[in-house]
């Protein structure tokens, strides 16, 4: 008993094809968009790679390329059989690829579903590359004449003024590491040599931070360095003041800013994900066209099903297939035994 | 007759389908136009604090206007040319024609003349933003000053997004008090004597704020004691070039807006071009249809122009049109009533 029988006249097989083949193309347009959304995702991540700790982060929006490149050839294919359906000598041609067709249709489902899952999961290995490649970032802000590192802090003083934060989870990562290069320090200065020798590790430390880190919104002129010292400043309190320089971490800041692109191309993806399985029911009646009643007669009805027999005896017809599939490369491995023997 | 040329039936409905799609195409481009206006309207709104006058939003009220006008014209002539082939339907747009024409040209004229306003206003908007960012620079102190208070992020803003210090340079800062009292230690020596050794007796200082630091420069930006060589370790007042923003906002907003007007020029421009088109397209067509009605022939060949006479000859004619109805419009004294001729006739008694 094949499962979800329908009867299928000529006007109703029309329908379906037309309503089928609006749809491939639709999808192919989701498939583009999904492409675009890849391609956007990946120029983003490179426009931050300097901030990033490793490569591991391309693979999502790699993933969503290729998949949208498969999606608009997936569908442009179905356009094509849905196009020619009607025609019987024309769909003669695509009936043995039907089922490999779908069989592919119902893979691609999967992993259009594992890409979307992939969209919200991602976020966690990007927390750490993130973290790690700030910190790295930061440590390299002095090094302005440092080969491949001299643009680090333009870098990171953009990104601060962009997303408007400060430091890595605050600004007060910039008061354990030297920011400031020994070149613009006078080592003949009593407070230089001091700071340098009350440190282990023989860095010049302070409580201030880039001009970057400054809030616009701030009323006051902003205060960059001194900034645990209340009495260096008039009517200032470093623990109540709120406006001064950015309180919000760039990890956070980057981590929301990338988290919102994925969760909205996940979002987006899984939209695709339900439009597929809408595809994936209204073109498995495509074996309509060769259960015609009357073969000669392409206008006599006919019948479509999604399952030729019922979920149970699918499944079960699936697995002794995979059995006998089994037994028969046991059997080719024992006969090149058996020959060996006989030699 | 001015430019005259012969039109079969099939030509007409060419020159009609032509025009047809001509019109709806102009109707795009005013609809382009009007956006223009409206986006060179909110990029002067955004920066409305630092400009002392509004003249230049003179440039986006044209455009405004023209866009919306322009797609009001151009579907009017694409209705002309619907019933341009039907001889019940056409003669009603006859009166109206003539009144079209005079729009067109109209704003066809207007167009020309943003071109040329956006050029000839430079001047008066740099005029504007030299007052207004001398205000702004003035007033960045107020925080606590009620319509002042978002003066300061304002400029820090401006001058962070155009990378640029000051009205005409950095310099600018130290002629100002740019920290308010508030924030001053009215009993600190060193705020003392520089009050003291100004006549006005403000608070100056060779510094900057944070938003003139580039973040191009190698080395931690100076904000303070600029000129003061010896303040700061390796380093040259008049030789250091990346530490701040070298160029004024004066400078840095003329040229974003010139830069804004002078790439919608072509724009503007071809979509006088576009318009020209369809009055030219347009007058032909109604000459050629009129004509073929004329000889009671809707299908037989007709002579399409855009003048009935010579130009002379047309200007001539205008001219006294014009004067004819200057003419009726002004009383004649001697036209009136027998009456009044006796009253005037007739002397007043002496008091």
């Amino acid at each position: 008993m094949a499962l979800m029988l329908v009867k299928f006249d000529l006007k109703k097989r029309v329908k379906l094809a037309q309503t089928v083949w609006f749809m491939y193309w639709f999808a192919v347009m989701a498939g583009v968009l999904v492409f675009s959304m890849g391609l956007f995702f990946k120029i983003e991540l490179r426009k931050r790679s300097e901030l990033m700790d490793n490569n591991e982060s391309h693979l999502l929006p790699n993933l969503l390329i290729f998949m949208g490149l498969i999606a608009c050839g997936i569908n442009a294919f179905g356009g094509k059989v849905c196009y020619d359906s009607l025609d019987p000598t024309k769909f003669a041609k695509w009936k043995p690829m039907l089922k490999i067709f779908l069989g592919f249709c119902v893979g691609f489902n999967v992993l259009l579903l594992l890409t979307a899952l992939m969209c919200f999961v991602m976020r966690i290995p990007l927390q750490f590359t993130l973290a790690e490649g700030l910190r790295n970032g930061m440590r390299y802000y002095k090094d302005t004449d440092t080969p491949g590192r001299c643009y680090m802090k333009r870098t990171l003083d953009l990104m601060q003024m962009e997303f408007r934060c400060c430091g890595n989870d605050n600004y007060r990562d910039w008061f354990e590491i030297q920011w400031v290069s020994n070149r613009y320090l006078d080592f003949s200065a009593k407070e230089v040599k001091d700071r340098i020798g009350s440190n282990v590790d023989g860095q010049y430390l302070m409580d201030g931070v880039p001009f970057s880190c400054c809030n616009p919104s701030s009323p006051r002129p902003c205060i960059q360095f001194q900034m645990t010292n209340n009495s260096a400043h008039y009517s200032y309190d470093h623990y109540t003041e709120e406006l001064n320089v950015w309180k919000r971490g760039c990890s956070d800041a980057l981590l929301s800013y990338y988290g919102g692109m994925m969760n909205t191309i996940g979002a987006l993806v899984v939209t695709n994900w339900l439009f597929w399985k809408i595809y994936i029911l209204l073109t498995s009646p495509a074996p309509s066209l060769s259960t015609l009643a009357n073969p000669e007669d392409p206008e006599s009805e006919s019948e479509g099903w999604i399952l030729e027999k019922t979920v149970k005896e699918t499944f079960t017809d699936i697995m002794d297939k995979m059995k006998a599939m089994g037994k028969g490369s046991k059997v080719e491995e024992g006969g090149e035994v058996a020959v060996a023997t006989v030699s | 007759m001015l430019l005259k040329m012969k039109f079969t039936q099939q030509r007409r409905v060419r020159l009609a389908q032509g025009l047809w799609l001509l019109s709806w195409m102009a109707v795009l481009w005013g609809a382009f136009i009007f956006c223009l206006g409206v986006y060179l309207k909110i990029e002067l709104l955004r920066r409305a604090e630092v400009m002392d006058n509004t003249e230049i939003h003179v440039v986006p009220n044209i455009l405004m206007m023209v866009g919306l006008a322009s797609i009001g014209t151009n579907w009017v002539a694409s209705r002309v040319c619907q019933d341009s082939l039907d001889a019940t339907r056409f003669p009603r747009w006859k009166v109206l024609l003539l009144a079209w024409f005079a729009v067109a040209a109209l704003l066809s004229c207007l167009l020309l003349a943003v071109v040329v306003l956006s050029y000839a206003l430079q001047g008066s908007l740099e005029e504007s933003l030299k007052v207004g960012l001398r205000n702004g620079i003035r007033f960045y102190k107020d925080t606590d000053v009620p319509g002042r208070c978002f003066q300061k992020e304002t400029i820090d803003r401006l001058q962070m997004e155009f990378r640029c210090c000051g009205n005409s340079n950095f310099k600018d800062w130290f002629e100002v008090q740019w920290v308010s009292n508030r924030y001053l230690d009215f009993t600190s020596k060193d705020v003392k004597d520089r009050i003291r050794s100004n006549v006005d007796g403000r608070y100056l200082l060779d510094g900057v704020p944070f938003s003139c630091c580039n973040p191009a420069s190698p080395r931690p930006c100076l904000q303070y004691q600029l000129t003061d060589n010896s303040a700061h370790y390796n380093y040259e007042y008049q030789a250091e070039e990346l530490n701040l923003y070298s160029r004024g906002c004066r400078q840095a907003l003329i040229d974003y807006y010139m830069g804004l007007m002078n790439s919608t020029g072509p724009g503007v421009l071809s979509v006088i071009f576009v318009q020209i088109s369809v009055l030219v397209s347009l007058r032909y067509l109604q000459t050629a249809v009129e004509g073929a009605m004329a000889l009671e022939d809707p299908e037989g060949d007709s002579e399409g122009y855009l003048l009935e006479k010579g130009v002379k000859e047309t200007f001539e004619d205008v001219k006294a049109n014009v004067l004819n109805m200057l003419k009726l419009g002004q009383v004649d004294p001697t036209e009136g009533s027998p009456e009044d001729a006796e009253k005037a006739a007739s002397p007043s008694p002496a008091s």
